[in-house]
């Protein structure tokens, strides 16, 4: 694998980058006064400002390197991540979920999970966030190194431990405040350093429909290749997409993951908050325009022989990944690669601080100050949560090197998704919704779910069984069997937790109020005109949503 | 506090004027190994669009300070 060079100019706007955040830590840390403004950036956001944090977060390494690289590997299905896998979710968080998150004035979804169940659903989940998250937050050093070792040639050791200081001094200064400010510029970093490669690709190759008619069918299509597994890159059914991707994941990871979540949270009223994920919504779809069409670019360039274009390979295995640095070296010229660089390290490093702000959250109310200090000061929690962030970037760097075992980023991510994401949902849905659901209920089903989902992995993973007998399709893929893993495990949990709240004690009803539906009043603005209602903005959203998957078909 | 638009105008400012300067640059001194669709100059129409835009930011945002 050999390094692409860099010159001053680039190496200068990657230092303005690296200046610019690490001066705005500095500059944030004398507005992070207390607590609140740590944790919760003083909960005065506008819902622009929420909104395109709340995208951002997610915009980490497996957005941009990992769907690019399985857009490569597995052709456009990979956009049902983006549209079917996250807006119809993003819209049921604002429309009916964020009432019950933001009315109640929690500080973390755990936190929800004690007001509505009890305190041991709120340890069980807030554990198995904290350890999630520092499993991704190592995804997001991995990412980052392997641009760094890609680009400059940087030893993997060096280039981790570089950038997880950088994230370190800034999320350590001002918390979720310098998270969400880095969040957004790294927002319009990437659009402007890396929606040029889409640019200049399809200047090169003639257009879309160039692009499309270059590839095979079953690589250039969302659902007409859906019916058969063995028709389609993925190798899954439409099934699979719809109740794994589509439902379970996708509903469990935005609306339940307090990465994400956090940043509505952070917003000034509910009518904020609600529009926070609707605004996301739209900048969601727009996504694919970079990642999926520069993985098709560069499909269609590494089948033409003549074009000079190849994957780096590892070992005689494809690095997928490889596949966006490489377009940006062939497209940049000197100064645009110190952008399109400078973009994909701002992805890495703003989810890794969106992560490691999130964990020290958790970390701080819902382990520390709910199992070990019960009675800490409020000064005492905001330097908790600063020592928090350090002890996780020196976590995260040791899942670093476990991520690298893995041959697709966004493989690994679904895995994890599935065990602790996907039953959680379970547990949230019947929460908020259902008022006879019980604390021991959803403790039992939480940890049937997710115990579920780690042995159907283990199963899969040293052959105990057959993948075919858990995606009921044969042929099928990884990215299948953890679409398939997260539907059984959900599944598990929504029956556990209603038969086992059956048999045992419910909680008052005066006790969730304000928590549960059907108990807490309708919070409608009528003096807002519908227009400017979220309500329709969702519309619109799921408008726009169809005519997508419609024109791709 | 300045608002967060403020600071993404003034780093696409900053990074587009560096980009534009470049291009011009090479415009006249070509580098030895030429990009895929060089010709077209990217950076020099690109980089004015950073330019443009983190300009409007900066300006609209200039004077205004949030609690």
């Amino acid at each position: 694998m050999s390094a692409i060079g860099l010159s001053p100019v680039d190496w200068l706007i990657i230092a303005i980058y690296f200046g610019f955040v690490i001066g705005i830590g500095f500059y944030l840390k004398k507005f992070t006064k207390n607590e609140n403004d740590f944790f919760l950036a003083g909960r005065k956001n506008s819902s622009w400002v929420a909104g395109l944090a709340f995208l951002s977060a997610n915009l980490g390494a497996l957005e941009i390197l990992g769907m690019t690289g399985n857009t490569f590997k597995y052709g456009m299905f990979v956009a049902h991540f983006y549209w079917i896998g996250a807006i119809p979710a993003m819209l049921f968080l604002g429309i009916y979920m964020m009432p019950f998150y933001y009315s109640s004035k929690i500080k973390s979804v755990p936190g929800y999970l004690k007001l509505r169940f009890d305190e041991r659903t709120r340890v069980l989940n807030g554990i198995a966030f904290a350890i999630m998250t520092l499993l991704v937050s190592g995804i997001n050093l991995y990412a980052m190194a392997l641009v760094l070792h890609t680009f400059f040639g940087w030893p993997w050791h060096v280039s981790m431990w570089a950038s997880a200081l950088t994230v370190a001094v800034y999320v350590t200064l001002s918390g979720l405040m310098s998270a969400i400010f880095t969040e957004i510029i790294q927002f319009f970093l990437i659009w402007f350093g890396l929606f040029l490669v889409s640019v200049l690709g399809l200047i090169e190759l003639g257009g879309i429909h160039q692009v499309l008619s270059r590839i095979p069918e079953s690589f250039n299509t969302l659902w007409s290749t859906s019916g058969n597994a063995a028709d389609n890159g993925m190798m899954i059914t439409w099934g699979g997409i719809v109740l794994g991707l589509g439902f379970v994941l996708s509903f469990g990871y935005w609306t339940t993951d307090f990465l994400v979540v956090q940043r509505a949270f952070s917003a000034k009223d509910l009518r904020s908050a609600r529009m926070t994920p609707l605004i996301a919504s739209f900048f969601k779809m727009a996504i694919p325009f970079i990642v999926i069409l520069a993985g098709l670019i560069a499909l269609v360039l590494a089948n033409e022989p003549n074009s000079g274009f190849h994957l780096l390979t590892d070992n005689g295995h494809i690095n997928y990944d490889s596949a966006l640095p490489l377009l940006i070296a062939r497209y940049y010229p000197e100064g645009l690669v110190g952008l399109g660089v400078t973009a994909l390290l701002a992805g890495f490093m703003a989810g890794q601080a969106g992560n490691i702000s999130a964990f020290n959250t958790v970390w701080t109310y819902d382990i520390y100050k709910s199992i070990i200090n019960k009675n800490a000061s409020e000064t005492h929690l905001l330097w908790m949560g600063r020592a928090a962030t350090i002890v996780g970037i020196i976590v995260s760097l040791g899942t670093a090197y476990w991520a690298m075992s893995f041959p697709s980023i966004m493989d690994y991510m679904q895995a994890i998704f599935s065990w602790v994401n996907a039953p959680l949902f379970a547990t949230m849905l019947l929460g908020m919704f259902i008022v006879w659901i019980t604390p021991a209920g959803a403790f039992w089903g939480l940890i049937a779910g997710m115990g579920s989902s780690f042995v159907m992995y283990l199963a899969v993973k040293f052959n105990w069984i057959s993948t075919s007998l858990i995606t009921m399709s044969s042929p099928s893929s990884d990215m299948a069997a953890n679409f398939w893993r997260a539907w059984w495990a959900w599944l598990i949990c929504f029956v556990v937790t209603i038969v086992i709240s059956l048999f045992t004690k419910k909680k008052p009803k005066e006790e969730l109020v304000g928590l549960v539906k059907g108990l807490t009043a309708e919070n409608v603005n009528k003096d807002i005109p519908f227009v400017k209602r979220p309500e329709f903005v969702a519309l619109i959203s799921l408008a726009v949503l169809i005519i997508l998957n419609i024109y791709f078909w | 506090m300045k608002p967060i638009w403020f600071f993404v105008g003034l780093i696409l400012l900053i990074m587009g004027i560096i980009i534009v300067l470049t291009g011009v640059y090479s415009l006249f001194n070509p580098a030895g190994d030429k990009k895929v669709l060089s010709d077209i100059h990217p950076d020099i129409w690109w980089g004015g669009i950073m330019v443009v835009v983190g300009l409007i930011y900066v300006l609209k945002n200039k004077n205004v300070k949030i609690d």
